[in-house]
């Protein structure tokens, strides 16, 4: 996923070639277009296009696992599974555990990304073997990754809790995964946030930060070098030239990051449910469309709560780019 | 000491702190991964807090239980690694079939729609996954293919796709056209030039394409917890090791090695692409 999302295409010239049987090669290049891409083409819409728009008809019918077989293309509209899922108890709760945990996640993938992406800015013996390291819990399976957390974190024979006791740093063992009490700030101020909540957005992070990694060491490698020299040279200190030379040039990419880790995180559904299922305050809207979908095999209720799903992200994103995606160019 | 100085020398002392910080969030729960394996539960509950395991309490039958089929008494993750190896490389060979002419026939020829469906395809990536997922849900449960891997396969090939055709595109972009068009005077039609010019000069950029969508497809999960989780025999070793880790009669070692075992050939494919990725790049501003 890394590349898929770079630089806008870039407009390249058609390919001219200055020779006579023009027109025929013109042709011949349309039609061999069509053949190449037609594969790729009538798989993306027949196994992603018409089933996004089967979603929709989907949504406004009354269809369950049960009643599967009867169901068509034209059945009866209505808009109540909409109204139902939109009502049901835990909706509300669900939608603000699902920004919290997206903006929060996506906050601490880029710091963090950030972070490492200045620290190994200098070059330095086995920098190289650092990177890949630091890429690993991004390229490792996902259920591997929360089984392996779920166990460091498990409260009778998890390490965390051993040493977390062992060293006084707290009293009893912690259920990090199905605590539901909520996190306290230096024990004065409740977050709105439960225990389980905080860690999976620990785990997103610790995810996502390679990403964003990736994307900020890319963009400080392409920068030139003689800005910081001159600063230097007028006596500017690091943390001056990083918020005022440095942090300006990586601001682009940094919006670019925000609006994709937003996206996918907003849309993730395997590392919670791998984690908690959903439980203790961690139910986000993901979730719980597959629990509308297998639990309660309500197929029609499943695709409204995606949809409004989609909806509330769509609009998220086109308010975010509203309102910086202007700033951006002008930077 | 003025205050540049002063930050300097904090940066000096904190540089390593946080590199060395960062690398051990990184690396430490896959060390633990791979010591818990070779430990037994026992150990492991009596002294949980151990960094690294007791030589005589080293044993390597955690890999066996996990590989032996369940009539052996085991957990058969042999059985999940042939289904998810089958899978994965299916998807590979189908997805490269299907995008190596496709990429090439975005970035090469002219033909109407040419730039809107780069566009099309990418922004199919922000619907979220699990809203694709009921349609499917519904069309592989009605057709009578859920529970069979060649349904996942299928899904496989369209999810990744269009990413693979852009980052193909991008590599097919950077090869001068001029070196199809000498071959054109020298009598070759398109998908010749293509076949014989093109297609070799892009192998690294297609081989580290393909180990991408190995990746994406061995770490896979919701798909196969949808559609295989009835089937036991059917399922991949992401499916296993979930399903399995919820049952308490399974112990934590056995799945951990299980974990190895799905974690491993993705890493060492990784520090593999690497290298080719590399060298591919260099290699193509050379002849660029």
């Amino acid at each position: 996923m890394s590349v898929g999302h770079g630089a806008p295409a870039v407009e390249r010239p058609a390919p001219q070639t200055r020779r006579r049987p023009r027109s025929a090669r013109v042709k011949e290049d349309r039609r061999a277009g069509y053949l190449l891409i037609s594969p790729t083409f009538i798989i993306v819409f027949v196994m992603v296009v018409l089933p996004i728009l089967w979603t929709f008809s989907l949504a406004f019918q009354n269809v369950r696992l049960l009643n599967l077989r009867q169901t068509g293309l034209l059945g009866d509209y209505s808009l109540d599974n909409f109204r139902a899922v939109i009502t049901a108890d835990g909706f509300v709760e669900a939608l603000t555990v699902t920004l919290t945990y997206s903006v929060l996640g996506t906050a601490g993938a880029i710091g963090f990304g950030l972070l490492a992406a200045l620290a190994l800015r200098k070059p330095f013996r086995g920098r190289g073997l650092v990177r890949s390291v630091l890429l690993l819990p991004y390229v490792a399976p996902v259920v591997a990754c929360a089984f392996v957390w779920s166990t460091l974190l498990n409260p009778q024979f998890g390490l965390v809790n051993y040493w977390g006791t062992e060293l006084n740093l707290w009293e009893r063992p912690i259920a990090f995964l199905s605590e539901s009490t909520p996190v306290s700030l230096f024990g004065l101020v409740d977050l709105p946030i439960t225990t389980a909540l905080a860690t999976v957005i620990a785990f997103e992070a610790w995810r996502s930060f390679p990403f964003a990694f990736l994307f900020i060491t890319a963009r400080l490698e392409g920068m030139p070098g003689a800005l910081e020299e001159a600063a230097t040279v007028d006596g500017a200190t690091p943390t001056q030239q990083f918020r005022h030379i440095i942090l300006p040039q990586l601001m682009p990419t940094i919006a670019v990051l925000t609006v994709l880790r937003f996206i996918w995180t907003f849309n993730n559904f395997d590392d919670i449910y791998l984690l908690t299922g959903g439980a203790a305050g961690t139910q986000v809207v993901t979730v719980r469309v597959f629990n509308y979908l297998i639990a309660r095999g309500n197929i029609g209720q499943a695709a409204a709560l995606a949809i409004v799903l989609a909806a509330i992200l769509a609009v998220l994103v086109f308010v975010y780019l509203k309102l910086f995606g202007r700033k951006e160019e002008v930077a | 000491m003025s205050r540049d100085q002063l930050e300097r020398r904090a940066l000096r002392v904190l540089r390593p702190v946080v590199i060395g910080l960062l690398v051990l969030a990184a690396a430490f729960p896959f060390y633990y991964m791979l010591m818990l394996s070779f430990r037994s539960l026992g150990g492991v509950l009596a002294n949980p807090g151990a960094l690294w395991p007791n030589l005589d309490e080293l044993n390597f039958t955690t890999y066996i239980d996990v590989l032996k089929s369940q009539s052996d008494g085991g957990q058969g993750f042999l059985r999940f690694i042939r289904n998810s190896g089958l899978v994965a490389l299916g998807t590979v060979a189908i997805t490269l079939f299907v995008a190596i002419p496709g990429a090439y026939a975005v970035s090469r020829l002219e033909f109407f729609g040419r730039r809107q469906i780069g566009a099309l395809f990418l922004s199919v990536y922000f619907f979220p996954a699990i809203l694709l997922a009921i349609p499917l849900f519904v069309f592989f449960t009605r057709v009578g293919l859920r529970g069979s891997l060649v349904a996942l396969l299928i899904v496989y090939v369209a999810q990744v796709a269009a990413v693979s055709i852009y980052m193909l595109r991008n590599y097919f972009d950077t090869i001068p056209a001029s070196l199809e068009e000498a071959a054109a005077v020298d009598g070759c039609t398109r998908l010749q030039a293509m076949r014989k010019v093109s297609l070799p000069l892009a192998l690294p950029a297609i081989a580290s394409n393909a180990l991408f969508i190995f990746m994406i497809a061995w770490n896979e999960f919701l798909f196969a917890l949808l559609f295989l989780v009835e089937r036991r025999d059917n399922w991949t070793v992401s499916l296993g090791l979930a399903q399995l880790s919820g049952s308490i009669e399974v112990p934590t070692t056995v799945l951990m090695a299980g974990s190895v075992i799905l974690t491993l050939p993705i890493i060492v494919m990784f520090f593999l692409s690497e290298k080719w990725l590399a060298g591919g790049l260099t290699a193509g501003a050379e002849k660029g």
